[in-house]
């Protein structure tokens, strides 16, 4: 029996603002250092997250079919989708570019969609499948999640740069509004989900694995 | 309570640890999920600072010079990161404008001013009036600044026009490829050690 003790079993709870271990003996309502609201596990954090994931699945239509920019070029104008601007760097040969785009745009998010409905499911069904290996797909999910912005980003440098009138301009449409907000939401879903949930059905099995301290040297 | 503080837990499953002291390059991993449970810290509060200082200098060119200008018989235009919010803001869109603004150019303004403030004082080893409120803003203001995001959208945008007409990268693009960077090092999660520092 290698297995640390936990904070609920030490009468703990971590301060997610500043990281004390706070005495949660007397229930307090905030960390006696730096005031944030303590709670051992995040509030309704399975709610939320659904919550959160369910309407940017539903943004996440719109966001690719409704046209993210209009490019009109000596008189003659057109909408582009997020996925027709990948294909078009891919015509072009910019291969490179296109799959940047891609990856940014529409296999991030996907993964995550994927990713946090897993999560989801299996703690609800207090799993004890790969329990290492969920909590580091959570922390995947979390340092992939903004690269998504991406997309809004160029198309807003894009629409301020060409603006000549008749000879050509680029304004942003729709699309962008709602392709902004599927990141916004599947980020704070990310952020509602509390990862310890995953570990917090039957502790008795004790994990085997014994690294400690690993050096790692960049 | 005063036991706690050498105790740190997991924030990925809830397991307890006792700190220890890491040299350079090392970070503690938990044993149970393997999650980063502390790294080395290498900078000194006087270190920070002076980043911090010239993330704002940077921040300031980013935002006052144009990320890049095109031209296109003979036209020129140019674009600051302020112009492409405010490119954003017409119409029904108005929205993502302000996800924008926030993200490219508000947080990081504001997590460089907190910084700049809470270390300003923390070199007399004091805290800073409004330290707590402070301390706990820049971990609010953490996932929501995107710079980085927004250098490679600017580097994604060099490309996209560079097929129709000739553009040329502005001191603003420099000035955020170094102050992304910068704020990587400066505002991540090891300000936290101020709390024990203080």
């Amino acid at each position: 029996m290698n297995r640390p003790p936990l904070a609920s079993e030490l009468n703990l709870c971590l301060c997610h603002s500043c990281g004390l271990a706070c005495d949660i003996t007397d229930n307090p309502h905030e960390c006696p250092r730096c005031g944030a609201p303590l709670h051992a596990r995040k509030t309704n954090s399975l709610t939320r997250t659904w919550a959160y994931l369910l309407t940017s699945l539903v943004f996440y239509i719109p966001a690719n079919l409704l046209p993210v920019m209009n490019t009109s070029l000596f008189g003659s104008g057109s909408d582009s989708t997020i996925m027709s601007g990948v294909l078009e760097f891919w015509q072009h040969g910019a291969w490179d570019i296109a799959l940047i785009i891609f990856i940014a745009s529409i296999a991030v998010p996907g993964i995550k969609f994927v990713a946090i409905s897993l999560l989801l499911i299996t703690v609800q069904r207090g799993s004890l499948w790969a329990r290492k290996e969920r909590s580091k797909l959570y922390r995947f999910v979390e340092l992939i999640g903004y690269w998504s912005m991406l997309d809004v980003i160029v198309v807003a440098l894009v629409a301020a740069l060409v603006k000549f009138q008749a000879l050509g301009d680029i304004q942003p449409r729709l699309g962008i509004l709602f392709f902004g907000l599927v990141v916004v939401f599947t980020m704070l879903s990310a952020m509602s989900f509390d990862p310890r949930l995953i570990w917090d059905n039957q502790r008795e099995k004790p994990p085997n694995e014994e690294v400690m301290d690993e050096v790692a040297s960049h | 309570m005063a036991t706690t503080d050498q105790l740190i837990i997991c924030e990925h499953c809830d397991c307890v640890y006792e700190k220890v002291t890491l040299a350079k390059h090392q970070k503690a991993l938990c044993t149970c999920c393997g999650g980063v449970l502390q790294r080395h810290n290498s900078l000194s509060v006087q270190q920070r600072l002076a980043l911090s200082i010239t993330a704002t200098v940077l921040w300031i060119f980013a935002n006052f010079y144009p990320v890049m200008s095109i031209s296109m018989k003979g036209l020129k235009n140019s674009a600051t990161l302020w112009d492409s919010v405010v490119a954003l803001s017409q119409g029904p869109i108005t929205f993502i404008a302000l996800v924008a603004a926030i993200s490219i150019i508000i947080a990081p303004m504001f997590q460089l001013l907190l910084l700049i403030w809470v270390l300003g004082f923390a070199l007399t080893s004091q805290r800073s009036p409004g330290f707590k409120v402070c301390m706990r803003w820049l971990e609010t203001l953490r996932p929501w600044s995107m710079l980085e995001v927004c250098l490679l959208g600017a580097m994604v945008a060099v490309f996209k026009l560079a097929g129709l007409l000739d553009v040329i990268p502005g001191i603003g693009l420099f000035a955020l490829a170094v102050l992304s960077l910068l704020l990587i090092r400066i505002a991540g999660r090891d300000v936290r050690e101020l709390w024990d520092t203080l």
